[in-house]
């Protein structure tokens, strides 16, 4: 089977030191990949150079077969700190309606292109993948609330919600638990593993023990990547990774 | 004299008003915009930059309102550009292009030919001096704002809250991005007329962020602002009528008060809100969420 990310020798630098070197990962479809390090070891970066908003300056890319910029629209994104001001007027229904953005209407190929900078209103089906979206997050009854009056969680979900209004066939989270309490951090996840039955979904995380419950192999950034399967993590891959003992912590508790 | 007695009988009070109403629709719309997305700053950049235009216009004996729209629209796209493509230091080079384009104004009137344009009129507008022929000019001007924004109101709303989301949606950012500061250079040339370059900045703001303080929707803000923008300016022109004031710093006056008290209302709103919730969940007993 054709791998939905393909990434072979990739390296990036912001400056002129390097941020990401050598990176090859191939992510095959149904898969449940967390990616961990230390930070500023570049997982950010390589989720900026998957979904197409940064260039790698070598390697390649490849997603669903694409370059990452066309394949931008059947990825969804849930970023790490919302990159819009929490005071913006606009209700929770209408930011998951931007998520309907690029995306061809019925009848239409699946290609967006023309959507995107088709003039016009939001459509029934809009609204009906909108409410799917919402309720499947559990936010149906917040849909009418302002964004600014949300709680860190509920904004996340909503942030969630936003990233499936579009209809992704891979989804794309970084640290999407980092501001939120560990109650809420369980329940996020388990809706992972719930979407994880219908879509490939990449999870940025610095809390590989708590992680490793739910994905299915861990890559392991600091500036260069190893894979892990997930059975096969132990204190060594972990002080490796961060080069120095890291104290693990036993998570046989139920959050 | 009464103003509104006076209003039946002039004509260039009846042009004045009707100028009034047609520049508020896009200090509702575009002012909107520019409150929420904060490009205040910008906007005012583009604004003096007008002055360029105009003075060139008087210079080669045009109308200065037909040199103030393709400056207005050069200045915006150049700023644009220069914030797309140049992050580095965007506030200094929209000051300087702020400054250079006033500048070249100044010398271009300074070196007009013949009759010396005044030009305290550019600087801070005379409503009672808009001529008929530019009504028909300010409503294409407003019938092509709203055509765009109600195509693009969609594409303009991704833009505008979240670009980097908009980007990966397929939107062309970019291209947005340069036609909503075009729109804005529009609105200042609309508005330029009624209050002039130097104050256009508060009647562009100010509507939509009192609208702003008591509505949480972009096309609510708009609605709001518009009237606001129209209820204030004629209010102020009416003001100035009786004691001769200039129209265009009354107008100003008037929506500053407005804004400042409203800015102060809010709070006083907000933190009353805030007490009740907490006085509420103490009573509940419990954690709010």
């Amino acid at each position: 089977m054709n791998p939905v990310i393909d990434i072979h020798g990739l390296s990036f630098s912001y400056g002129s030191v390097p941020t990401l070197s050598g990176i090859d990962l191939q992510v095959t479809e149904g898969e449940f990949l967390g990616i961990v390090g230390p930070n500023a070891g570049g997982k950010s970066t390589l989720l900026k150079l998957i979904l197409g908003l940064l260039k790698p300056q070598s390697g390649r890319i490849e997603v669903l077969g694409r370059t990452p910029c066309a394949a931008s629209r059947l990825l969804g994104y849930v970023p790490q700190y919302p990159s819009f001001p929490r005071d913006f007027p606009i209700s929770v229904e209408q930011v998951v309606q931007l998520g309907r953005l690029g995306l061809a209407g019925k009848g239409a190929q699946r290609d967006g292109k023309r959507h995107a900078l088709w003039p016009g209103r939001v459509s029934s089906a809009d609204r009906e993948a909108v409410r799917s979206a919402l309720d499947e997050v559990e936010a149906g009854d917040i849909a009418k609330r302002q964004i600014g009056s949300l709680s860190g969680g509920q904004l996340q979900r909503v942030l969630l919600a936003r990233a499936l209004a579009g209809e992704p066939r891979i989804l794309i989270l970084d640290e999407p638990t980092a501001n939120i309490d560990q109650r809420m951090e369980g329940e996020i996840f388990d809706l992972l593993e719930a979407l994880n039955a219908r879509l490939t979904i990449l999870v940025v995380s610095h809390d590989v023990a708590f992680i490793s419950r739910y994905v299915g192999r861990v890559a392991c950034i600091n500036r260069t990547l190893v894979c892990h399967n997930t059975d096969a993590i132990d204190g060594n891959v972990i002080q490796d990774l961060y080069g120095e003992p890291v104290r693990m912590i036993a998570h046989s508790h139920s959050h | 004299m009464d103003f509104f007695s006076a209003l039946s009988q002039h004509a260039f009070l009846q042009t004045a008003v009707a100028a009034a109403l047609l520049s508020s629709i896009g200090c509702g719309v575009m002012g909107t915009y520019v409150v929420v997305k904060r490009i205040a700053f910008i906007a005012g950049g583009i604004a003096h930059s007008v002055l360029g235009g105009m003075g060139a216009a008087v210079y080669f004996g045009f109308e200065p309102l037909h040199g103030a729209l393709p400056a207005a629209i050069a200045a915006a796209l150049l700023i644009g550009w220069v914030r797309l493509n140049w992050r580095v230091q965007e506030d200094t080079l929209i000051s300087a292009l702020w400054a250079i384009g006033m500048a070249v104004g100044v010398l271009f009137i300074a070196k007009a030919p013949g009759y010396q344009a005044d030009m305290m009129s550019y600087l801070f507008g005379n409503i009672l001096l808009v001529p008929r022929e530019s009504l028909w000019f300010m409503v294409a001007l407003d019938f092509i704002l709203l055509a765009i924004v109600g195509a693009y109101h969609r594409q303009f709303l991704a833009v505008v809250f979240d670009e980097e989301f908009a980007r990966l949606r397929g939107v062309p950012v970019g291209f947005f991005y340069l036609l909503l500061l075009v729109l804005v250079a529009v609105t200042v040339v609309l508005l330029i007329q009624v209050v002039g370059l130097i104050l256009v900045l508060a009647l562009l703001t100010l509507p939509a962020a009192v609208a702003g303080h008591y509505v949480h929707s972009l096309g609510r803000m708009m609605l709001i602002a518009t009237l606001l923008g129209a209820v204030l300016s004629i209010a102020g022109l009416a003001l100035s009528y009786g004691p001769d004031l200039p129209a265009g710093p009354t107008i100003i006056l008037l929506v500053g008060g407005v804004y400042v008290l409203s800015a102060m209302m809010a709070q006083i709103l907000d933190r009353r809100r805030a007490r009740l919730a907490a006085a509420l969940g103490a009573r509940q007993g419990g954690p709010g969420e």
